[in-house]
C-alpha cells in the first residue's frame, strides 16, 4: 500500500545487476530451440554412480550463450530428488531444494489432488513417475531434421551406457507449431528479464498487466517479483566442493547451487483428439454455430491464425513485442497484446477459455485506479464494478514458462471425426514448465486456474482442454463450459468429457552448468 | 435478518486422556480432518443452524519461541481443547440445543477435559460448561450478514433449478432480452414454488435487542476514536518511535516446516473447495505489542462488524468465517479461518492483497517476518511469511462445513440471483448484470 509515498526498501545486494553469465545457463531456459524439430526426452536411472557422474561431468550440455551460426543439436539435463541421491549429492545439500521438488509431483496425496491428478489421472495409472518409477534424470536432445539418432549416438558414449539404465523415452512429433487439437502452440510466453532492467519494489503494488517478469521468476539465484531470493541450496564457501560454484547474490561467502538453474515440471499428457472434435461438432450444433466458434471460444484463440478472441489494447504492454526480428515483435503485438479490462464480462473471451485460465492477466489492482485515492480505495476492496474483477489478481507471481513439445501423429479436425482404427496410436503432449518456485508458479496455475472449478468466479467447470471432470461434492457435475453473450443469456455446454489424461510426471531441477559439474562431483559427505 | 453467532470453547485437557481423545476425534471423520456429517457423536448435518464448526487440540509448538527470541520463558501453558461453531441465532439457543441432542458424543469427549463432571441434568449442565469456558473473540468475520443456512442451501436449489430451466429452454430463450429471460425465470420459480417444489423463506425479523447493540455499536467506536483523536495524536510521535526501535530489533522465527509436519497438515487439506485453517502464537512480550494488537483488533472488528459485510473482507473474498482470539490475557493469539481454495492460493490472496493487513496483526507475534511502520514488508517477505504461518498452524482434528462443494462466491452468487428473482422490476443495467450471473 502507499507505493506512491512511501520510500521502498532496496536488497543489500550490491551486484544486483551483474550481468547474467549465459555460459552458465542452461539454453532452454532462454530457446525453445524451435528449428531443432526433432527431439527425445531420454528418463534415466543411475546404473553406477562414478560411470554416471564421468559422463556428466563430459557432458556437451548447451548453454544460453547465443551462437553464430545458430547450433543444429542440442543436449540439457534435469535432475529429480531421487536422481541427485543416487548420484550421492550430500544428504544436507539436497535438503535445502524446495519442499515440492523433494516431494515429488506424486509424493503426496494432497498434492495429487490440489493438481487434479486424481481418476483418470492419478499418478497410480502413469506410465512413469508414480513413486517408484520416478527417473533419476532426464536427458533431453534436440537436433535439426534428420540429425537426431546420430546426435543421440554421439551423446551416449560407454560412459552412458554404464551409467545409466534407460527406463523410458518419450518421443516427439513436429506439428509445425500446432499442438494436437490444431491450435497454434506456445504463443504466449513470459519474457524473462534477461537484462535484469526491471524494478520491482517489495510493497509497491503493479497497476497494469505486463509481460515482462523478474529473472527470479524463472532462474534461481536472481530477485524474484516480491524482490527476494527464492529458496535453494546455498553451500558454505569453506566447502572446498563448492569452489566452481558462483556467488550467492544475497549471502556473502555463500555459494549458490541453485544459481542459472531452474524446476522444469514435465507432464505427459495424452490427448484424446477424436473426443475433442466430436464433442466439439456436437456441441457447435447444439448451439447453433457453425464452424469452429466453440472449439475456439474452449481455447481462448482462433485456430487459423492464433489471434486472441479478446480485442488487443490501444496501449503496449511491457514485455510484448519487446524482443526478436522486427516480424517477430510485430506477430506478438498481434498476437498478445491484450489482457481482459476490455472483456471484463468474458463476452469475447469467456471467463473459462483456456488461454484465460491459463493466465488470467490481471495487474496487482483491479479497476485501473490513478492517483493514490483511488488505489486506496481498491487496496480496501471498495469501488469494484464487476464481481469477477478482482477474484484472480497479481498473475506476475504465476507465470511459467513453457517448452513442451507433442508427440505421435497429427491428425486434422476432419480425420478426427472418423472412428479410432484398430490400434490407433496415442498422442499428446510433453508439457514442460520452467519455473523457480514449483508451488507459487506451476502447481498455482494448475491448481487454481486450469483444473480449479471455482476459477474466476466460475462453478460447475475446469479447464476445457485439460480439466479432469472429477466430481466435486456438493456440486453437480464439473463438465460444463459457458460462454457468456453480450446482452443475452449465456451459453453452456454440458458433458464434456475428459480430453486429456495425465500418463506421467516429475520435478526436476535443471541445474545451471556449474552447479553440474558441482553434481558430477559431489560425492559423498 | 437472523444474525449470525459464535461460541468458541477451549478447555485444559487431562493429559492422561490426549491420545484418548484425538482417536475419538478421529472417529467422528469420514476424510482425515473432514468430519462425517452424521458421525455418532456430533452429528453436525442435524443441526440447521449450524454453517461450520471444529474441534482442535491446541497443541502449540512455538510457545520455546519466546525464550529463543527474547529469553522470556513462556509459561507452562495446559494442552487444551477448543471446539468452535458459527451458527445462525443465539449462542445460547444454540449450545442448549447441542447439548440436547448431542449431549452423550460431547460428554465423551469432554470427559477427555480437565474439571469436566456433569450432573443428574446432564444438557444443561454440558451448555454451561461449555458457556463458562467461552472466549470471545477480538475480531470476528462472516461472509455475509444475517445470511442463514437454511438460506444458503435454499438459494443453491434456486440455482440449479433456475440453471436446469435455462438448459432445458435453451433453444427459446437464446436471443431473449435480459428483461424475458428474467420474468421467465420468475414465472418458473413462483410456479415452482407452489408446486412446493422450491422455497425461499423469508428472511424472519431482525431481533431488536440484537438491533439496538448493533446500532450502538456502530457509533460508539468512530465516537471513542474521535474523542481519543486529541490524545492518540500526541502519543502519535512516542508510539512510532516505540514500534520502529521494536521493528528493528525483534527477531525473525520463520524457518522452512519440518516435511513430516508439511505432510500431516497438507494430509488433511483439499477435500473440499473449502479448508479450514487453525493457527496460534505467542504475543511479543510487553505491554506495548499487547496494547497495539488489541487495538488493532478492536478496530478490525468494528469493519468486519459494519462494513465488511457482504461478501468481501477488505480485497478477500474467499473467507466463509475468520476469528482472532486472544488467549492467556492476551500473551496468545488463536487465528481459525475457513477459506476456499488451497492453502498456497490462500497465502497468496493473502500477501498480495492484504499484506498490510496482516502485518497489522501478526507483525505483533513472535518471529514474524520484520515490518516496517506496522504494514510494510513483512508479508510481502514471500516465502518466510508462508513458513511462518505453516509453522504455526495445528492440525485440525474435525472440520466440518454444512455446504461442501460452494464457495463463498458461490454463496454470494446465488444470492444475488435470488435478490434478483425476488424484484419484479429491475433497471436495463441491473437485468444484464443478473443475467450473466448465470
Amino acid at each position: 500500500m502507499g507505493s506512491a509515498v512511501l520510500k521502498e526498501q532496496t536488497l543489500p545486494s550490491a551486484p544486483n545487476h551483474a550481468p547474467v553469465d549465459y555460459a552458465d545457463v542452461q539454453g532452454i531456459l532462454r530457446y525453445g530451440f524451435a528449428q531443432m524439430t526433432e527431439a527425445v526426452y531420454l528418463l534415466l536411472n543411475v546404473r553406477d554412480a562414478e560411470a554416471a557422474r564421468t559422463w556428466l561431468a563430459q557432458a556437451p550440455v548447451s548453454t544460453a550463450l547465443e551462437r553464430s551460426p545458430a547450433p543444429s543439436t542440442a543436449l540439457q539435463v534435469a535432475f529429480t530428488r531421487q536422481g541427485l541421491e543416487a548420484l550421492e549429492v550430500p544428504a544436507h545439500v539436497i535438503s535445502g531444494f524446495s519442499p515440492e521438488f523433494l516431494s515429488g509431483i506424486a509424493g503426496d496425496a494432497n498434492r495429487s489432488r490440489r493438481l487434479g491428478d486424481v481418476g483418470a489421472n492419478a499418478p497410480s495409472a502413469w506410465e512413469w513417475g508414480a513413486p517408484g518409477r520416478v527417473p533419476h534424470l532426464v536427458a533431453m536432445l534436440f537436433a535439426e531434421p534428420g540429425m537426431l539418432d546420430g546426435w543421440m549416438r554421439s551423446v551416449r558414449g560407454a560412459w552412458f551406457q554404464q551409467g545409466f539404465i534407460e527406463i523410458g523415452r518419450l518421443n516427439t512429433s513436429n506439428l509445425g507449431g500446432r499442438e494436437h487439437f490444431g491450435f497454434i502452440d506456445g504463443i504466449s510466453q513470459p519474457l524473462p528479464d534477461w537484462n535484469r532492467t526491471r524494478t520491482v519494489t517489495v510493497n509497491g503494488s503493479q497497476l497494469q498487466y505486463g509481460n515482462l517478469v523478474c529473472l527470479g521468476e524463472f532462474l534461481l539465484g536472481y530477485p524474484n517479483e516480491y524482490n527476494r531470493y527464492t529458496d535453494r541450496p546455498l553451500l558454505d564457501a569453506s566447502d572446498p566442493a563448492s569452489e566452481e560454484l558462483p556467488d550467492a547474490e544475497d549471502e556473502p561467502g555463500k555459494k549458490d547451487l541453485g544459481k542459472n538453474g531452474s524446476y522444469a515440471v514435465i507432464r505427459q499428457l495424452r490427448q484424446d483428439v477424436r473426443a475433442f472434435w466430436q464433442y466439439v461438432d456436437e456441441a457447435t450444433r447444439a448451439v447453433h454455430e457453425t464452424g469452429f466458434v466453440v472449439a475456439e471460444a474452449m481455447v481462448g484463440r482462433e485456430l487459423e491464425g492464433g489471434a486472441p478472441l479478446a480485442p488487443l489494447c490501444a496501449h503496449s504492454i511491457a514485455g510484448v513485442g519487446a524482443s526478436g526480428s522486427a516480424s517477430k515483435r510485430e506477430q506478438d503485438v498481434r498476437l498478445n497484446q491484450f489482457d481482459y479490462t476490455a472483456d471484463a464480462d468474458g463476452t469475447h473471451c469467456p471467463f473459462g477459455a483456456h488461454i484465460r485460465r491459463g493466465n488470467p492477466r490481471t495487474a496487482d489492482l483491479p479497476g485501473n485506479p490513478s492517483g493514490i485515492v483511488s488505489e486506496l480505495i481498491h487496496q480496501l476492496g471498495f469501488g469494484e464494478t464487476n464481481l469477477h474483477e478482482d477474484l484472480a489478481a497479481s498473475v506476475r507471481f504465476h507465470r511459467i514458462l513453457r517448452r513442451g513439445r507433442e508427440y505421435g501423429p497429427g491428425l486434422s479436425p476432419g480425420e478426427a471425426m472418423q472412428p479410432a482404427p484398430p490400434g490407433d496410436p496415442e498422442r499428446g503432449l510433453h508439457f514442460i514448465a520452467l519455473n523457480a518456485n514449483i508451488e507459487r508458479q506451476f502447481e498455482f496455475a494448475q491448481n487454481a486456474w486450469i483444473a480449479g472449478t471455482k476459477f474466476d468466479g466460475l462453478t460447475e467447470e475446469s479447464d476445457p482442454l485439460l480439466g479432469n471432470r472429477a466430481p466435486v461434492e456438493g456440486d453437480p457435475f464439473t463438465n460444463s463450459f459457458s460462454m457468456p453473450q453480450a446482452g443475452k443469456l449465456r451459453r453452456r455446454i454440458l458433458e464434456m468429457p475428459q480430453f486429456t489424461t495425465m500418463r506421467g510426471g516429475a520435478y526436476f531441477f535443471l541445474p545451471g552448468i556449474r552447479a553440474l559439474k558441482y553434481l558430477a562431483e559431489a560425492k559423498g559427505a | 435478518m437472523m444474525p449470525q453467532s459464535n461460541v468458541l470453547v477451549i478447555a485444559p485437557l487431562r493429559m492422561e486422556r490426549e491420545a484418548e481423545l484425538r482417536q475419538l476425534l478421529g472417529s467422528m471423520n469420514r476424510e482425515p480432518g473432514t468430519a462425517d456429517p452424521r458421525n455418532a457423536l456430533v452429528p453436525f448435518a442435524a443441526f440447521p443452524q449450524l454453517h461450520f464448526a471444529r474441534f482442535v487440540i491446541l497443541a502449540d509448538r512455538t510457545v520455546g519461541d519466546l525464550k529463543k527470541a527474547y529469553g522470556v520463558a513462556a509459561p507452562d501453558y495446559p494442552l487444551s481443547l477448543a471446539f468452535i461453531a458459527d451458527f445462525d441465532g443465539t449462542a445460547d439457543a444454540f449450545r442448549a440445543d447441542l447439548a440436547r441432542r448431542a449431549g452423550a458424543g460431547l460428554a465423551r469427549i469432554f470427559s477427555c477435559c480437565r474439571d469436566f463432571a456433569p450432573g443428574a441434568h446432564i444438557a444443561a449442565d454440558i451448555a454451561a460448561w461449555m458457556k463458562a469456558r467461552e472466549t470471545p473473540a477480538a475480531t470476528l468475520y462472516g461472509t455475509w450478514r444475517g445470511r442463514t443456512v437454511l438460506q444458503v442451501h435454499e438459494e443453491n436449489t434456486l440455482r440449479l433449478a433456475l440453471q436446469s430451466h435455462l438448459q432445458a429452454k435453451a433453444n427459446s430463450l437464446r436471443e431473449k432480452r435480459p428483461a424475458e429471460v428474467h420474468a421467465e425465470l420468475r414465472a418458473f420459480t413462483q410456479a415452482e414454488m407452489r408446486a412446493g417444489r422450491l422455497t425461499l423463506t423469508p428472511p424472519p425479523p431482525t431481533p431488536l435487542g440484537w438491533w439496538l447493540r448493533n446500532a450502538a455499536h456502530f457509533v460508539f467506536v468512530p465516537l471513542l476514536l474521535l474523542i481519543l483523536t486529541p490524545l492518540l495524536i500526541l502519543y502519535l510521535p512516542f508510539f512510532l518511535f516505540q514500534l520502529r526501535s521494536r521493528e528493528k530489533s525483534d527477531p525473525e522465527i520463520a524457518p522452512r516446516v519440518e516435511a513430516c509436519y508439511e505432510a500431516e497438515l497438507a494430509r488433511i487439506e483439499d477435500f473440499d473447495v473449502t479448508n479450514q485453517f487453525t493457527a496460534m502464537g505467542s504475543v511479543k512480550p510487553g505491554l506495548f505489542r499487547r496494547c497495539t494488537l488489541a487495538y488493532l483488533l478492536w478496530l478490525l472488528n468494528w469493519t468486519t462488524r459494519h462494513i465488511y459485510v457482504r461478501g468481501q473482507l477488505a480485497r478477500v473474498g474467499t473467507i466463509h468465517f475468520a476469528r482472532w482470539v486472544f488467549l492467556n490475557h492476551k500473551r496468545r493469539l488463536l487465528f481459525a479461518s475457513n477459506y476456499d481454495g488451497s492453502l498456497e492460493t490462500y497465502m497468496d490472496d493473502f500477501i498480495n492483497k492484504v499484506g498490510w493487513g496482516l502485518n497489522l496483526v501478526f507483525s505483533n507475534g513472535v518471529g514474524y517476518p520484520t515490518t516496517r511502520w506496522l504494514i510494510l514488508d513483512g508479508s510481502k517477505d514471500e516465502q518466510k511469511f508462508k513458513y511462518f504461518l505453516r509453522r504455526h498452524e495445528l492440525p485440525t482434528n474435525v472440520w466440518y462445513k454444512a455446504y461442501p462443494g460452494l464457495t463463498a462466491f458461490d454463496l454470494k452468487r446465488n444470492t444475488l440471483i435470488r435478490e434478483g428473482i425476488e424484484r419484479s422490476s429491475l433497471s436495463e443495467t441491473e437485468l444484464k448484470q443478473w443475467v450473466a450471473l448465470f
